[in-house]
């Protein structure tokens, strides 16, 4: 065990002003809420603004295109997702920067060629599905395959030129990129608790595609699912402690300027302690949050632990702090006008959305029991 | 003065030699170690020191002027990473070293520090804080026990509670008011105390659990030489600030000066679930319930070794004040009444009602009775909450009735001792 230093870079701090200069200017909350009726729930001039900044790029590798800041590409993103959650950003942020990471390991030269300038650019968005709800049967020679069944929850899914897809069949788990208009892919666009992200079902009626459809190796993509799993939780974590953050920021202000019987509601004990807890989550979500991202960087034998710890932690205080947050604010609250609903379906998205905590204690004692197994 | 860097071996062949001499002169953990100061481990605790000193690895961080090696915290780490499969001077971490060893080092003369110091790393001397008194909680200011200055000598009368295993330690650090005419924090001092010296007398105190963690001591006409006064005369508050935080860097496990695994933060470090060795004993580990519970407290432990890096590193690059190492006695305190709650719940039936002799569940028992102890020492955890709101977050202060009133004039509990 070495000690880690999670002292960001100076071209860290740079690039966090600017990304966060970016957001404020382009994408403040009146643009964000006016983007709740549009389709794709994001405008798509400015998605490729964000990756002309660098939101697409941090996974992909140098000589694909992308490049890091820090040499650690998923500590970059985390900027940027923490970032994007303090002001409930829209966009394909996980799907694009899980493909694209998943295209620069394990993709052929065509593949990449194909896939990554669009997404680099902003210009293609690709969806990716996180379950293994999909069949795949070899139809004829290993040449040609029949994919069947129903990804439940895409994101991006309506919004995909292409989608990443894994399926299961006899030969193991395979990941084939899908174009969401080959002949039996039905796309079913979903309403969600978040107001612009968006999600969709797809379904899968005997899509016939063939060997350059695979990424990596046919019937070993466990490991490269594994992974995108881990960084898309991990991006999730980031992005709920953004939104943490700035809710309990303007939840300090609203106490300090409200006054009740003569005094700031900020001078009350009780709710000084309230504020104290959200301050103590806040922070350990943002430490477990980013050892979790180091740990999947590097690959450790501990990453999935960290993981699965993060999100389970994030996931419960993360609702806890912006529904606290409600309480303290009162009446207003609990309306529309109010910014706060748009944290909290945020951050209630990203709580369940590769499992619940609950799920992901479950996943815990599971690994706790086999470390005892084999210790 | 430290060694010039270019001098110096780099960490990582210090991390090498340290582990290779761990490995032949330590012995090595046979089981998991606990938090729990039982009254006999001390002199084990002075021998293991002493190997330290003997194999040239005591005090990393300490100025060589005062027996140390002088080197930066990284190596500290590195010897305390190389260092875990090993039985070290647990119990010493805190607050001998943590606390004691720090602030003797920011406050102390350099003939102070030539005196305690070395003895300290060598194992000879054992210290104990005396701050509680039995009228003020974790109100430490309100100290009633009094040092008056008499020719040249100080004379120390008053009582202290809660310290930590006094009964076996040699010296004090020891708050008490110097003057009576100006506010609450403003007439405090900080004294080094012999615990030989005639006039002190220590009491165990009988807990819970049946065993003596804390003390309670009265002092009856101590006279202390000029020189064991700490720091500035009626500038002790300064010197408890430093002194809890350097205990906040302690309990958090973010200390320079301890050497080896965090018994107070275990999560930290220890890789094993505790939980699911035991759920696995009670042949419970396929029970749903059971595994949340299992889950729960490995989460609880890796999210602690995320805090403890997220404020050791926020308050060196300065995004964090000093005082948010009450955020990690916050989280290990209710960590901790977490840890000793699951176990319980665990243990359901049989965690109540056990056979004669089984000291395992009888132990486990002990802890959830006495789950509290770790919110309430050292600052509970309402008080944490008052230093986050009020210092780190910039919240509006508590009224307090004894700001800016000559302490005389201050009301006390109308048990408590006045002069």
């Amino acid at each position: 065990m070495t000690a880690v230093d999670f002292a960001p870079t100076d071209d860290q701090e740079l690039f966090r002003a600017t990304a966060r200069s970016f957001l404020e200017r382009e994408a403040p909350l009146a643009t964000v809420r006016s983007w709740i009726d549009r389709p794709d729930g994001f405008d798509a001039g400015w998605w490729r603004q964000a990756a002309e900044i660098g939101f697409t790029s941090f996974l992909v590798s140098e000589e694909a295109g992308g490049g890091s800041l820090s040499g650690r590409g998923l500590d970059d993103l985390l900027i940027v997702a923490e970032e994007m959650g303090r002001l409930v950003s829209p966009g394909p942020l996980v799907p694009a920067n899980v493909v694209a990471g998943a295209v620069s390991t394990s993709a052929t030269r065509q593949q990449r060629e194909r896939l990554l300038p669009g997404i680099l650019s902003g210009d293609h968005v690709p969806g990716w599905c996180s379950g293994v709800e999909v069949e795949v049967v070899v139809d004829g020679d290993d040449h040609h395959f029949v994919l069947r069944g129903g990804a439940s929850l895409v994101e991006a899914g309506a919004q995909a030129q292409e989608v990443l897809v894994t399926a299961t069949g006899s030969a193991g788990l395979t990941q084939f990129l899908v174009p969401v208009d080959a002949p039996g892919v039905t796309v079913t666009p979903l309403v969600g608790i978040d107001l612009v992200r968006r999600f969709a079902r797809l379904d899968f009626g005997d899509v016939r595609v063939d060997r350059s459809s695979v990424l990596g190796q046919v019937g070993r993509a466990g490991p490269a699912l594994q992974h995108q799993r881990l960084v898309a939780l991990v991006l999730q974590c980031s992005e709920t402690t953004g939104a943490m953050s700035r809710v309990l920021e303007f939840t300090l202000d609203y106490l300090g300027d409200r006054y009740a019987a003569g005094r700031p509601l900020s001078s009350y004990q009780v709710l000084k302690h309230y504020l104290a807890d959200m301050k103590l989550w806040l922070e350990a979500s943002r430490g477990v949050t980013a050892l979790a991202a180091r740990a999947v960087h590097d690959q450790t034998d501990e990453a999935e632990e960290l993981v699965r710890a993060a999100a389970a932690y994030v996931g419960e205080h993360g609702t806890e702090l912006v529904q606290k947050a409600v309480q303290l604010h009162g009446g207003i609250g609990i309306t529309w006008e109010h910014d706060l609903h748009l944290y909290l379906r945020r951050v209630s998205l990203n709580r369940n959305l590769g499992g619940t905590p609950a799920e992901h204690l479950e996943r815990l004692a599971e690994l706790s029991l086999q470390q005892l197994e084999t210790s | 003065m430290s060694p010039p860097e270019e001098q110096r071996e780099s960490v990582e062949q210090f991390a090498r030699r340290s582990g290779e001499w761990l490995a032949a002169n330590m012995p090595r953990l046979t089981s998991e170690p606990v938090h729990e100061r039982r009254d006999d481990i001390w002199d084990r605790q002075r021998e293991l020191q002493r190997m330290l000193w003997d194999g040239g690895f005591a005090g990393i961080c300490v100025p060589r002027d005062y027996g140390g090696l002088g080197l930066p915290v990284e190596y500290q780490r590195a010897f305390t990473a190389e260092s875990l499969p090993y039985e070290l001077p647990f119990y010493l971490g805190t607050p001998t070293f943590s606390i004691i060893l720090a602030t003797l080092l920011d406050f102390g003369t350099h003939e102070q520090k030539l005196a305690h110091v070395p003895g300290i790393l060598r194992g000879d001397t054992i210290w104990v804080q005396f701050l509680s008194e039995p009228s003020g909680g974790s109100d430490l200011a309100a100290c009633l026990t009094r040092a008056d200055r008499r020719e040249d000598t100080w004379v120390l009368n008053g009582a202290k509670i809660w310290s930590s295993a006094a009964e076996a330690c040699d010296f004090a650090l020891c708050l008490a008011r110097t003057n009576w005419d100006v506010p609450k924090h403003r007439g405090l001092s900080v004294f080094i105390l012999d615990l030989r010296a005639p006039g002190v007398t220590i009491e165990p105190i009988t807990q819970v659990n049946g065993n003596h963690t804390f003390c309670q001591e009265f002092f009856d006409d101590v006279v202390l030489p000029l020189d064991a006064l700490l720091g500035e005369v009626d500038q002790g508050w300064t010197v408890t600030t430093a002194l809890l935080t350097h205990e906040r860097e302690g309990v958090g496990g973010s200390s320079p000066y301890v050497s080896g695994r965090n018994l107070l933060a275990p999560g930290s470090t220890v890789r094993t679930n505790p939980a699911a060795v035991l759920a696995r004993s009670l042949g419970i580990a396929d029970d749903p319930v059971a595994r949340q519970l299992v889950g729960e407290q490995r989460m609880s432990d890796l999210v602690q070794r995320g805090l403890v890096e997220r404020v050791s590193v926020g308050v060196r690059t300065g995004s964090l004040p000093p005082s948010a190492a009450a955020l990690l006695k916050l989280y290990t305190a209710g960590a901790s009444v977490r840890r000793t709650e699951i176990a319980a719940t665990l243990a359901g039936e049989g965690g109540v009602v056990w056979s004669p002799g089984d000291v395992e569940t009888q132990e486990r028992a002990d802890k959830y009775l006495i789950r509290q102890a770790d919110s309430i020492s050292g600052g509970t955890s309402e008080i944490q909450r008052n230093i986050i709101s009020e210092r780190v977050l910039g919240l509006p202060r508590e009224l307090a009735a004894d700001r800016d009133v000559p302490y005389r004039e201050v009301r006390q509990s109308s048990r408590a001792r006045t002069d």
